[in-house]
């Protein structure tokens, strides 16, 4: 395996990481939306949002993947497949966050919203400035744990056509008849990059320690 | 007679079947310190959670320096909401301390204190911070602005409890058993920063197992059990002998335990 492997290897590399992050950010978003509709207590929001995790939870990313690639052209949206990539693992992502956070926002102690309503916040600024605060910090080890999921699934985007990590090390394998060090160096750079999140997982976890209930 | 801060009127509170606040009548008079007491389950945090809207009651009316709580009553005697703009007004006139602290584990207690300054009144961070820090010195605890609350002892995030609701600039401070989640050796220095607070003339309504506290600092003593008001008054009546047999069986047991400061 020469230099030239390696390196290609690392410039899919970037792609998966790219595809990751930015597919956890959004997903983050629509997580914490998906969390405040749930604890509106109003039915028209919460319902829609169970029904959102229910069916990103209980479909296979896959098929996800394979469904929103053929179903937005379908509706006439002409997307680049990096954006049906991206879409895909968002939404998925944002179901598995929801439930984490769940839990999170469950376990904020009452007393603490009841301050927040005597001191005069509105429901909205207690949302995000009290409860968000403090459920992140009870989910982050989950949060963290999803996280490296995502990164390690977005290996399935290849079947929208991009190349990212285990595609490149498909191609180079059936390319120049080394498998095995291409996949062990594929699989290495996998360890290495999961390893830096639960790094900085933990990290987070040991700062934050004393702003936790 | 003096003004009433707060006018309770034939006030309940029903948890489904249980009744919880029986038809409670009662007065706070303005600047002074009314204490309610009572064995535990006897509604008295009840009625406090109601003045605070954090309970709402079933009937009745409560009314904070002369505007209706949460409800008013149509002429043709139906009892409707108010808007949320004028609850929120009322609301505003009270500041609330927990028997649990409630301070939030991610602000430091300066952060605690300014928050509300900041999110709820717009002040720019600068001024927010310079009268947040006034309120931490006058509960002497300026040198733990930059801590957390879990650095803090409980006797100090009661302080900074206390800090936070007083920023607001209340009329009426209710503090729910503030001080029966401490230890003795910190009640103390809680219960002090509760006494200056008396001196200065803020009217105050403290639900309390403290009947030390209320015999030397409250101006009003209610006794309440069984969701019942039975017994309202100026300590000295409600320390006199012959009390309400009931009043007597509840302040004996207090002497029992030597907790006696009023002999």
């Amino acid at each position: 395996m020469t230099f030239k492997i390696f390196t290609l290897l690392l410039q899919a590399a970037v792609s998966t990481i790219g595809i990751s992050l930015v597919s956890i950010a959004i997903g983050f978003v629509i997580a914490i939306l998906l969390s405040a509709a749930n604890l509106s207590g109003k039915a028209i929001y919460s319902a829609p949002a169970r029904v959102f995790v229910s069916f990103f939870r209980g479909v296979p990313l896959l098929v996800q993947l394979l469904l929103i690639y053929t179903l937005l052209p379908a509706i006439g949206l002409n997307v680049p497949s990096i954006v049906a990539a991206i879409v895909g693992l968002s939404l998925c992502t944002a179901a598995y966050q929801a439930e984490n956070l769940r839990g999170g926002f469950a376990s904020v102690p009452k007393g603490l919203i009841e301050a927040a309503e005597v001191t005069g916040l509105s429901p909205r600024q207690t949302f995000f400035r009290i409860r968000v605060p403090i459920a992140l910090r009870l989910t982050l080890p989950a949060l963290v744990n999803e996280a490296i999921m995502i990164l390690k699934s977005s290996s399935l985007v290849s079947v929208v056509g991009i190349i990212e990590l285990t595609k490149m090390a498909q191609d180079l394998a059936s390319s120049t008849y080394l498998p095995i060090p291409i996949f062990l160096s594929a699989g290495l750079i996998y360890l290495v990059i999961c390893s830096v999140i639960a790094l900085i997982g933990r990290y987070a976890e040991r700062r934050l320690a004393r702003t936790s209930i | 007679m003096t003004l009433s801060a707060i006018t309770i009127q034939n006030l309940v509170k029903r948890f489904g079947n249980a009744t919880v606040l029986q038809d409670i009548n009662l007065e706070i008079p303005q600047g002074k310190v009314s204490c309610l007491i009572g064995p535990s389950g006897s509604g008295k945090s009840t009625l406090l959670r109601c003045l605070a809207f954090l309970e709402e009651s079933t009937s009745g009316m409560i009314t904070i320096n002369g505007e209706a709580l949460g409800f008013f009553e149509t002429p043709s005697g139906k009892r409707e909401r108010l808007p949320p703009g004028q609850i929120r007004a009322v609301r505003a006139q009270t500041g609330m301390v927990f028997q649990q602290f409630n301070l939030w584990p991610h602000m430091t207690a300066l952060g605690n204190v300014s928050e509300a300054l900041k999110i709820v009144r717009k002040m720019p961070k600068a001024d927010a911070d310079e009268k947040a820090m006034a309120q931490l010195r006058k509960v002497g605890l300026e040198n733990r602005a930059g801590h957390y609350p879990s650095q803090l002892s409980g006797g100090q995030q009661q302080r900074v409890a206390i800090a936070r609701a007083l920023a607001l600039e209340p009329k009426i401070m209710l503090f729910d058993e503030a001080t029966s989640a401490l230890d003795p050796e910190l009640t103390g220095e809680v219960l002090k920063v509760m006494r200056d607070l008396a001196d200065e003339g803020m009217t105050m309504v403290v639900v309390t197992h403290e009947i030390g506290f209320a015999a030397t600092v409250a101006n009003q003593i209610s006794f309440l059990d069984h969701g019942r008001l039975l017994f309202s008054g100026p300590p000295a009546e409600v320390f006199a002998k012959p009390r309400h047999p009931r009043l007597d069986q509840f302040l004996d047991t207090y002497l029992d335990r030597g907790a006696s400061m009023l002999a």
